[in-house]
C-alpha cells in the first residue's frame, strides 16, 4: 500500500544482502579493479564503471559538481562525438546510463554479450579522453537545473529531505544535495568540470564490473587492452572528508508546503555504516531495522501503531549501511486523520521503548532471517542487480570479502545484540526530527 | 541519473516484447486436467518459481457510482483469508519467503506470486485463501481505505497525477476509462462493505484468465497447481466492459497549479493493437519519442535547446479505446517554446516521415535489444501473460523480429501520415506556463 509509501519507502531502502555468484576478482597494474560476475542464462552483459568519488568529495562551493561531470561525460572524446557513445549503444540494441551519489558515480552498458569489447574500448576512451565544447557544457546546465525543478523542486518530500540532511550533517558533505545548491550549479564551469574530471577519473580510482555472460579470463584480456594503458592520476590520496563531530543538542525542523496533502514525520540518527572487516555493528542495525519496519503488517512498528493503537497509516524503519562515513538509521510515520503531530510523535517513542523493553519475539526473528536467506535464492535471478551491490560496496570502503561475508553475518546475529543496538542508537540528542505538514494545518491538530 | 525512463513506456513494451532464441524454443503451451490453459518456461537453475496470473477487465468493471471499489478490494485481498486475519496472513506469507502481489489496471487484475520449490504447495494453498476465500474484515477495509484516501488527497497536490486525471476525463468522459482507477475522496469514502464483495465478483472468473509461470516446475506440476489454485473459481464474468468513445477536442487546457516546473501531457487518437499498422506504429515511436537520448523529440527539446530533463511519447491501446501521447516538464517560462517544437515535430513527422537511415537504426535497435529483455524469470511470466492478453500466437517469438524487418520505408511513411495528427492534438498543461493559454473548455 501503495504509491505514497512506496516513496517513502524508497528513501529509506535498507542495504541488499548479498549473494552466492560466480565472483573472480583481479587488478590491474595502474590499480584499476575488476569484478566479473557470471550468470550464463541469458545472453546479456552488464558493463559498470564506477569511480571512487562522488558528491561528498566535491570542492566547497562546487556543489553539483560531480553530477553535473556526469552529464558532461556524454559529450564525446577525441575520437567520439557529442552523444555518439550512447547512439552506438543503442544501435547494438543496447542501453546505457549513469548515476551519481555521495560517494560514487557510475557509468554503465547493457548489451549483448559479444558486444561487451566494444562497450570496454569506448568507457575506456571517456575515462581519459574526455571532450566538450562550452555550448555543450552551457545546454547541459539548463538540463541539469530542469533536473532538479523535476525531481527536487517539483517534490516537496525531496525538498523535506534536502532540509533534513543538511540538518544532520553540520560538518560532513553528506549534507549538500547530489543535485547541487542551484544558487552554485548555475555557476558550474567546464574549467571546474575538467579540474574534477583530470584527477577523480582514473584507473586507480575505478572499479570496473562486469556481469553476465562473460567468460573471466577473456574479460581481463579485454580490460588489460583497454583499461591497461591509460595512465593513473598520480598522488591520489585515500578519501578522508569532514567529519561529522559529536553531535550533542536534539535537532528539530518543521517544514511546510501547501503541495503536502499527507503529513508525516522523519526522525533519523547518527549510525555507524559498514566498515571493512568490522561490520558487525552495522548487521545489528540491519537487523533491527527489518524487527522494526521490514514488513508492514507483521513489523514491530506496524504491528503496535498501524494495527494496535491505529494513530499510523504506514511506519517505515531504514537503514543503509553501505556508506563511507557515518549513516543514519531513519523512523517514519504517517499519521492516521485525527492524529496530531505530537500525538504520532509520541507514539513512535512510545513503540521504540516498548520493543527495547519487551525484547524481540523469537518467531519475528526466525522469519526475519527466512526471509533474508531466500532473498539470496530469488536475486540469483538478478545479477544487474548483484553488480550493483558490488559496485556501491567497493566505492564506499568495503571489499569483495567484505560484500561475501555479510550474509551470514545477519544470520549470526542474536535478539540481544538487536537490543543492544537499538538502545545504542536511539538517542534523541543524536537524532534530527522533521515534520512535513501542509502550509495551514496546525501544529497540534 | 542522465535519464528518466517514463514508467508507462516501459509497461507497454511489455506488451510489444517477444523473446530471444534461447527462450523461444523453451515455451510450452500447458493446459491442465481441469482445462486451465498456461505459458511455461521451465528453468530449473534456481530453486522458484514466478506465476503471473492476470483476469481481462480490471478496474473498468467498477459498477456505476462505486469508482475505486475494484482497487479497494484488490488492496485487501492479502488483509485476512480463511482462519487468518490480516496479520496471521502475513506472518505464514513471511515464514514461506512467498510473495504475492495484487495489482489492478483499468483493463487487467493480476496476482504475481513468487515462491520457492522448496514450500510449493504451502504457498499455493496460501494464496489460493487469498484468492478464494478473503475475509474483507471491516477493520482491514477501514485501513485499507485511509490508505487509499491518503494517496488520493496526495493526487490532488501532484501537479502530474493532475494533468493525467484531466487528460483522462477530456479524452473519455463518463467511460471509467474517464476517471482515475483508483476513485475519488467522495467515491471511496462512501463504499461499503457489500461494494467491496460485489466488486470481488466482478472480477475474478476463469473466462478471461491467462497465466504464465517461468522457473522450477515442470508442465505436471504446473497443471496440478492451476487446478487447485483457480479450479473453484466461477465459469463466467457477470459484467463486461463497453467500447469507450473518443472525445478529445484539437486545443489547450491549462490547469493553474502553483509549481516552479509545469508538466504537460499530449495526444490524439491512436491505434489499436490488433491494427496491421501496429508494428510500424511501434517503430515510429521509437524514431519520435521513445524517450532514448536518439529519439526526435529528446534531441530538439533536450539536446539541443535544454528545454526539459525529459520527454517521452507512447502509444496506449488500451482494451476499449487507444491514444498516441507523450509528456513533458518544463520551467514555465520554458513551456511555451518546448510545446512549439513537439508541435512543430508532429507536423514534421506526419509530412515528411522518417529517413531511410532513422528505419534502418530504429530496427537495429529494436531487434538487437529484442533478447536482452528477457532476463530473469518474473520479466519473463509478466511478458508471456501480456503476449496472451494481446493475442500473440506462441510461434510470435520466433517470427517477431522478422516482421520488424520487413516494415519498408513506404509503409512506415504511409503510417506516419496516418498516425500523427498535428491539427488533433490536445495539449493539457498544468503550472504557470508563461505565453500558454486555454483554447476553450
Amino acid at each position: 500500500m501503495k504509491r505514497l509509501f512506496l516513496a517513502l519507502s524508497l528513501m529509506l531502502a535498507a542495504s541488499l544482502p548479498a549473494r552466492a555468484a560466480r565472483t573472480t576478482t583481479f587488478t590491474l597494474d595502474n590499480g584499476l579493479q575488476i569484478v566479473v560476475l557470471e550468470d550464463h542464462r541469458a545472453p546479456v552483459v552488464v558493463h559498470m564503471v564506477w569511480y571512487r568519488v562522488g558528491a561528498a568529495d566535491e570542492p566547497p562551493g562546487k556543489s553539483g559538481i560531480a553530477h553535473f561531470l556526469e552529464h558532461l561525460m556524454f559529450k564525446g572524446t577525441d575520437t567520439l562525438g557529442p552523444g555518439e557513445l550512447s547512439k552506438i549503444v543503442t544501435r547494438n540494441g543496447g542501453s546505457d546510463n549513469a548515476f551519481t551519489s555521495w560517494d560514487y558515480t557510475a557509468y554503465f552498458q547493457r548489451v549483448a554479450a559479444d558486444r561487451l569489447e566494444l562497450m570496454m574500448r569506448m568507457e575506456a576512451d571517456r575515462m581519459r579522453n574526455l571532450r566538450m565544447t562550452r555550448d555543450d557544457v552551457e545546454t547541459e546546465r539548463q538540463v541539469v537545473l530542469e533536473e532538479r525543478a523535476q525531481r527536487t523542486d517539483s517534490q516537496p518530500s525531496v525538498l523535506f529531505r534536502e532540509q533534513r540532511r543538511a540538518a544532520q550533517y553540520l560538518n560532513s558533505p553528506y549534507g549538500i544535495p547530489v543535485v547541487g545548491w542551484r544558487r552554485e550549479v548555475e555557476r558550474l564551469s567546464r574549467e571546474d568540470a575538467y579540474a574534477f574530471y583530470q584527477r577523480f577519473y582514473a584507473p586507480n580510482n575505478a572499479v570496473l564490473v562486469v556481469a553476465g555472460d562473460v567468460d573471466p579470463d577473456h574479460v581481463l584480456a579485454l580490460a588489460r587492452k583497454y583499461y591497461g594503458p591509460l595512465a593513473p592520476t598520480p598522488g591520489l590520496t585515500a578519501r578522508h572528508r569532514p567529519q561529522e563531530p559529536p553531535q550533542l543538542a536534539e535537532r528539530r525542523l518543521t517544514f511546510r508546503d501547501p503541495r503536502i496533502a499527507q503529513p508525516f514525520i522523519v526522525r533519523s540518527y547518527l549510525a555507524p555504516e559498514r566498515d571493512s572487516g568490522d561490520q558487525r555493528a552495522a548487521a545489528r542495525l540491519t537487523m533491527l531495522a527489518e524487527l522494526l519496519g521490514g514488513d508492514g503488517a507483521t513489523s514491530v512498528l506496524g504491528q503496535k501503531l498501524v494495527f494496535g493503537s491505529r494513530k499510523a497509516l504506514f511506519v517505515n524503519a531504514g537503514y543503509d549501511g553501505v556508506s563511507l562515513d557515518d549513516t543514519t538509521f531513519s523512523l517514519v510515520i504517517v499519521p492516521t486523520p485525527g492524529t496530531s503531530m505530537q500525538e504520532a510523535e509520541e507514539a513512535l517513542d512510545k513503540a521504540v521503548a516498548e520493543f527495547i523493553d519487551e525484547g524481540v519475539d523469537p518467531d519475528q526473528l526466525a522469519r526475519v532471517k527466512m526471509q533474508l536467506r531466500a532473498t539470496r535464492i530469488y536475486d540469483e535471478d538478478d545479477v544487474e542487480s548483484l553488480a550493483r551491490d558490488y559496485g556501491t560496496a567497493l566505492t564506499s570502503g568495503l571489499t569483495e570479502k567484505d560484500v561475501q561475508a555479510w550474509p551470514a553475518l545477519l544470520q549470526q546475529i542474536t535478539a540481544d545484540e538487536v537490543i543492544a543496538a537499538a538502545k545504542e542508537v536511539f538517542d534523541r540528542h543524536k537524532a534530527v526530527t522533521g515534520w512535513a505538514m501542509p502550509a495551514a494545518m496546525e501544529d497540534g491538530q | 541519473m542522465k535519464r528518466l525512463f517514463a514508467a508507462v513506456a516501459l509497461a507497454l513494451l511489455a506488451a510489444f516484447s517477444a523473446l530471444p532464441l534461447r527462450a523461444a524454443v523453451d515455451v510450452q503451451a500447458v493446459t491442465s486436467p481441469g482445462g486451465i490453459k498456461a505459458w511455461l518456461v521451465e528453468e530449473h537453475s534456481i530453486p522458484f518459481t514466478a506465476l503471473e496470473i492476470r483476469f481481462r477487465g480490471g478496474a473498468a468493471l467498477d459498477a456505476p457510482g462505486k469508482r475505486g471499489a475494484i482497487n479497494l478490494m484488490m488492496a485487501t485481498l492479502e488483509e485476512g483469508a480463511g482462519a487468518l486475519d490480516a496479520r496471521a496472513f502475513a506472518k505464514a506469507r513471511d515464514s514461506l519467503a512467498a510473495s504475492f502481489r495484487f495489482r489492478v489496471s483499468n483493463d487487467a487484475a493480476s496476482v504475481s506470486a513468487r515462491f520457492l520449490t522448496e514450500n510449493r504447495d504451502q504457498a499455493i494453498a496460501l494464496l489460493k485463501s487469498a484468492l478464494m476465500e478473503p475475509r474483507f474484515d471491516q477493520d482491514a477495509i477501514e485501513r485499507v481505505r485511509a490508505q487509499v484516501l491518503a494517496v488520493l488527497r496526495s493526487d490532488a497536490t501532484d501537479p502530474s497525477a493532475v494533468a493525467r486525471k484531466t487528460f483522462d476525463r477530456l479524452a473519455w468522459g463518463k467511460h471509467p476509462y474517464g476517471s482515475a482507477s483508483d476513485g475519488t475522496i467522495e467515491s471511496v469514502s462512501s463504499l461499503t462493505r457489500d461494494d467491496i464483495v460485489d466488486a470481488y465478483g466482478r472480477v475474478f472468473a476463469r473466462d478471461q484468465l491467462y497465466v504464465a509461470a517461468v522457473g522450477d516446475i515442470s508442465a505436471e506440476q504446473l497443471g496440478a497447481l492451476l487446478d487447485k489454485l483457480l479450479g473453484d473459481m466461477p465459469e463466467k464474468h457477470k459484467a463486461q466492459v463497453g467500447r469507450a468513445e473518443y472525445q478529445l477536442k484539437p486545443g489547450v487546457t491549462v490547469v493553474d497549479f502553483d509549481t516552479p516546473q509545469a508538466v504537460a501531457l499530449f495526444g490524439h487518437k491512436g491505434i489499436r493493437r490488433d491494427d496491421p499498422d501496429y508494428i510500424p506504429a511501434y517503430i515510429l515511436n521509437e524514431i519520435f519519442g521513445s524517450g532514448g537520448f536518439e529519439s526526435r523529440l529528446m534531441q530538439e527539446v533536450r539536446e539541443k535547446r535544454g528545454l526539459t530533463y525529459g520527454v517521452s511519447t507512447f502509444l496506449l491501446p488500451m482494451d476499449h479505446g487507444e491514444l498516441i501521447m507523450g509528456q513533458v516538464r518544463s520551467d514555465n517560462s520554458k513551456m511555451a517554446e518546448a510545446l512549439d517544437v513537439i508541435r512543430a515535430e508532429w507536423r514534421k513527422i506526419a509530412e515528411n516521415g522518417v529517413s531511410a537511415q532513422e528505419l534502418e537504426d530504429a530496427k537495429t535497435y529494436l531487434t538487437g535489444a529484442y533478447p536482452l529483455r528477457f532476463d530473469g524469470n518474473a520479466p519473463i511470466a509478466r511478458i508471456l501473460v501480456g503476449m496472451q492478453m494481446i493475442g500473440l500466437p506462441i510461434d510470435y517469438i520466433r517470427t517477431r523480429n522478422d516482421q520488424v524487418r520487413a516494415v519498408t520505408l513506404a509503409d512506415i511513411n504511409r503510417v506516419a501520415h496516418r498516425i500523427f495528427q498535428p491539427d488533433k492534438l490536445r495539449f493539457v498543461v498544468v503550472g504557470h506556463p508563461d505565453g500558454v493559454k486555454s483554447t476553450d473548455d
